[in-house]
């Protein structure tokens, strides 16, 4: 039995207790963001708590980049708040919220195509020591032995998996606490979005912290602790992933019946 | 033979300029690059530059100092730091605050900015032609006995400055950490921030290198010619913009290649035609470039910016 979020009260958590902002890993409260005069978020309230994997699912153009893209700064949100780790990041500068613990994988994943695996994996840990830069880099690639092999092409050479597998990579590199994921899986094989996804729980299992927009919803809501639905810019479910799999409006609505 | 040499020392003349086109040229098209806006405020800051070297060598020639490579040394330094400080001021003051509002307001600011320094110097420094007598005469005359070419050493400290600015900048934006950010920003500064990067430090640096190549351009010209006036920037200023467009705007090498093409096809014009078409040149070859192919020599297809 799925539940709307109003009723449970906006932070409510599958298991029951509710987070405060304050103890989330990340807690939006009634964010509302507008393009120009486009309202795109409309009063959206959702908490991630810490080391669980939270999806976002929802149609195209429902909101779902604005959503993620809000949690940066990028655009800024019109009202409402962002919390990270217990503190209020809301209108915080861009820069500055993703040098405090958390990243992010764009939509269309946003590499340097004219630079090389390695300068673009270097960007990811910019304020890093080369040390520390090197150390990462080597971490990174452990992750994805793939981007060894290509380490000093081009990126714009690549296939999209590879391109996706950097821009996670280039994530990564700073040591994010929380990454945000903005549907990775879109435009590539079936089987290298297994590999994806994979790789998505392995970080989990790390420690990272995951918070994962995507169209995919099956895959998406099956390694999910958790997911929220979002529809014209609004929440319209909450729940667990696998209540949300088996929820008879999502299933008609995002996993094609 | 007679011809043959002609024709070099038209070649060799117009290197010498449009080497100090490149340089100027490179402020234009890096500030391209990662703003998508044309600095026009570039060609003041190459004027300053020219001036603070006058001034600069005026000074310490008073002082009764003779040498003239500690000279040139000196004013390259002054003229440089002065100039790194206005280019940072024009960012801050003229482009920083209207960012991200329409194209059409940054450009008028930067106009007015570009009016503003104009003035601004013919105030301090009076509208009136200011000389200094060549530090480094003389060079080298080869050639047959009916027509000696000549390489002057000033002209061969010229390509010596540039080739070793080019060098420099080459090795800063492909190799440090910081032209690397800047790389990133130019291909997508929206990212380069997702990644924490303080785009508005990388945007700030972009304004100080070129208006630092813009003083050395400045000191090179200003030595060569041995005057300056206030208004000299806005010629300056539109050659090497027209040489930043025509290797392909956004390109590094390509401001380089474009600075050098734009003085050859100068001299050549004012040699062969007359000295009177040398500015015709210029602005023939920028229409053309923009009717036919914007995106010049060395740039991409679609140059799209937002
Ligand atoms: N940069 C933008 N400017 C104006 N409108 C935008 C912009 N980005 C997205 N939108 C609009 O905001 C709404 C939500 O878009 P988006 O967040 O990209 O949805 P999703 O990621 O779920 O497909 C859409 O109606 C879209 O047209
Ligand atoms: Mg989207």
């Amino acid at each position: 039995m799925t539940e709307h979020v109003e009723d449970v009260g906006i932070l409510a958590s599958c298991a029951g207790e509710v987070l405060a902002p304050q103890d989330a890993m990340l807690a939006l409260e009634n964010l509302t963001t507008h393009y120009g005069p486009v309202q795109a978020l409309n009063d959206v309230s959702l908490a991630v708590g810490k080391g669980e994997i939270v999806t976002l699912i929802g149609a195209n153009g429902a909101g779902k980049t604005t959503l993620l893209m809000s949690i940066c700064g990028d655009p800024r949100p019109t009202s409402g708040r962002v919390w990270f780790e217990g503190e209020e990041i809301t209108g915080t500068p861009t820069a500055r919220v993703m040098r405090g613990g958390l990243s992010v994988v764009p939509e269309g994943r946003r590499i340097f195509t004219g630079m090389t695996v390695e300068e673009n994996l270097a960007m990811g840990g910019y304020y890093q020591t080369r040390e520390e830069n090197e150390r990462s880099i080597e971490h990174v690639l452990d992750l994805f032995p793939r981007l060894r092999e290509r380490f000093n092409q081009r990126g714009g050479t690549m296939s999209g998996g590879e391109q996706q597998m950097l821009a996670i990579g280039r994530a990564l590199m700073s040591r994010p606490r929380l990454l945000l994921l903005d549907e990775p899986s879109l435009g590539l094989a079936p089987i290298v979005i297994g590999q994806i996804f994979d790789i998505v729980e392995q970080l989990r299992e790390q420690g990272t912290t995951i918070f994962l927009v995507e169209q995919n919803a099956h895959r998406a809501l099956s390694i999910a602790d958790r997911g929220y639905v979002l529809e014209h810019g609004h929440v319209v479910l909450a729940d667990s992933g696998k209540a949300l799999l088996a929820n008879d409006d999502v299933r008609r609505a995002y996993l094609g019946g | 033979m007679e011809e043959i040499l002609y024709f070099l020392q038209q070649v060799i003349n117009g290197l010498t300029i449009g080497s100090t086109y490149a340089l100027i040229a490179i402020g234009y098209t890096m500030v391209y690059g990662i703003i998508g806006m044309i600095n026009f405020a570039h060609g003041e800051i190459y004027m300053i530059g020219t001036y603070v070297t006058f001034i600069v060598i005026s000074a310490l020639g008073m002082l009764g100092i003779a040498n003239p490579f500690f000279l040139m040394g000196a004013a390259l330094l002054v003229a440089v730091l002065v100039s790194c400080a206005y280019g940072f001021a024009v960012e801050r003051v003229a482009y920083r605050p209207v960012r991200g509002s329409k194209r059409l307001i940054a450009l008028i600011s930067a106009i007015g900015m570009s009016i503003f320094l104009q003035n601004y110097m013919r105030l301090a420094q009076g509208s009136r032609d200011m000389a200094i007598s060549s530090l480094i005469p003389g060079g080298w005359e080869f050639g047959i006995e009916s027509f000696a070419v000549n390489l002057s050493y000033m002209q061969v400290i010229i390509f010596g400055v540039t080739l070793g600015c080019m060098l420099l900048l080459s090795t800063f934006i492909s190799r440090s950490r910081l032209g690397r950010a800047c790389r990133a920003c130019s291909q997508d500064a929206g990212m380069a921030r997702l990644l924490g990067i303080n785009t508005d430090m990388i945007i700030s640096m972009t304004f100080v290198i070129g208006a630092a190549l813009a003083a050395v351009a400045g000191l090179l010209l200003g030595m060569y010619y041995g005057v300056v006036n206030p208004y000299i920037g806005f010629l300056a200023g539109l050659k090497a913009f027209t040489a930043a467009v025509l290797g392909g705007i956004g390109s590094i090498p390509g401001a380089m290649l474009g600075g050098l093409l734009l003085g050859v096809a100068e001299a050549l014009t004012g040699g062969y035609l007359s000295t009177e078409y040398k500015d015709v040149v210029a602005f023939g070859l920028l229409i053309l470039i923009l009717l036919f192919r914007p995106s010049g020599i060395l740039g991409k297809p679609e140059v799209e910016k937002i």
